[in-house]
């Protein structure tokens, strides 16, 4: 079997009818599990405080935001290759997903970094790559509705989301590009010295696996959404056709 | 609820602000499929009819 039979809209349609009432239960007990150990079974962190639990939110939303981004680049690449339209449409789908994301990260990085960099907000790399980031999306999203030939849509958003992935990356990797901000770099590492103390990494791991979940759910879900949007105008065009 | 000390506004802030924020667009994907769904349907039935 191969993946490609995905693309086909009759066959996404009956996969995903299967998979999403797992999605959503996984879903829910995954955050449910992380956000309830995360917030009131973890110490305070001797340096940050309580502020510290704000990490189960900031750090899979971060982490979510771009890697949405990351799956719109892989589907739309899909797209301009195969013409697929479950590819282009998945893509669109993931947006506002990925743009609700990147707002937790910028609310809640900016609640945390209030007490403890003295300001909401600085211009250092990784917030401001962030928030051209957050521009990206919205931008995005507004391009796929101004343009009435949904064809000619998954075009240019392809295209944009192409230019945008340099930003994506970019907010993964500024803390490494530049030494000046404020900004911390990873919280989770392969290398154990960097990476944060267990009592705070095993909660956080099952929260990032909720948001990869969450991230998953819904976007099937919104798939679906616009492959029946799809039908229900070539319906109504071929009614206006008769 | 455990003690946030001085943070409590930036800790809870933060997780009310992400839980709206998830709340509104789970309930907009619900609204919008509701509505797509419910305009095939009719479509499709309208269309079943004028078929035969």
């Amino acid at each position: 079997m191969s993946i490609w039979e995905y693309a086909n809209p009759k066959k996404f349609m009956q996969t995903s009818a299967w998979a999403l009432p797992w999605a959503v239960g996984l879903t829910t007990l995954c955050l449910t599990v992380g956000l309830i150990w995360g917030f009131f079974f973890t110490p305070d962190d001797y340096k940050q405080g309580s502020t510290v639990k704000i990490i189960y939110l900031h750090v899979p939303s971060a982490m979510m935001a771009i890697n949405a981004w990351a799956m719109m680049l892989v589907t739309s690449l899909i797209w301009i290759v195969r013409r697929h339209h479950v590819s282009a449409l998945a893509a669109k789908a993931a947006a506002p997903v990925g743009l609700t994301f990147t707002m937790i990260a910028l609310v809640t990085g900016a609640l945390w970094g209030q007490p403890m960099w003295g300001t909401w907000w600085a211009w250092d790399p990784r917030l401001t790559s962030f928030l051209i980031l957050t521009l990206f999306y919205l931008g995005y999203i507004a391009l796929w509705q101004a343009v009435e030939d949904k064809d000619t849509a998954a075009d240019l958003t392809s295209i944009l989301c192409l230019v945008g992935s340099v930003f994506a990356l970019l907010s993964r990797y500024a803390v490494n590009f530049w030494n000046q901000g404020l900004h911390q770099g990873a919280s989770l590492s392969l290398d154990k010295e960097e990476n944060v103390s267990d009592v705070f990494w095993l909660p956080l791991l099952v929260c990032i696996a909720g948001f990869i979940l969450l991230f998953l759910t819904l976007v099937l879900m919104r798939t679906r959404t616009e492959i029946r949007a799809r039908r229900l105008a070539a319906l109504l065009a071929r009614e206006r056709l008769a | 609820m455990p003690d946030l000390g001085k943070y409590a506004f930036a800790v809870l802030g933060s997780y009310a602000a992400s839980v709206l924020l998830i709340l509104v667009l789970i309930a907009v994907s619900f609204w919008q499929r509701s509505r797509v769904k419910r305009a095939l349907a009719e479509v499709e039935a309208r269309q079943e009819k004028a078929d035969g």
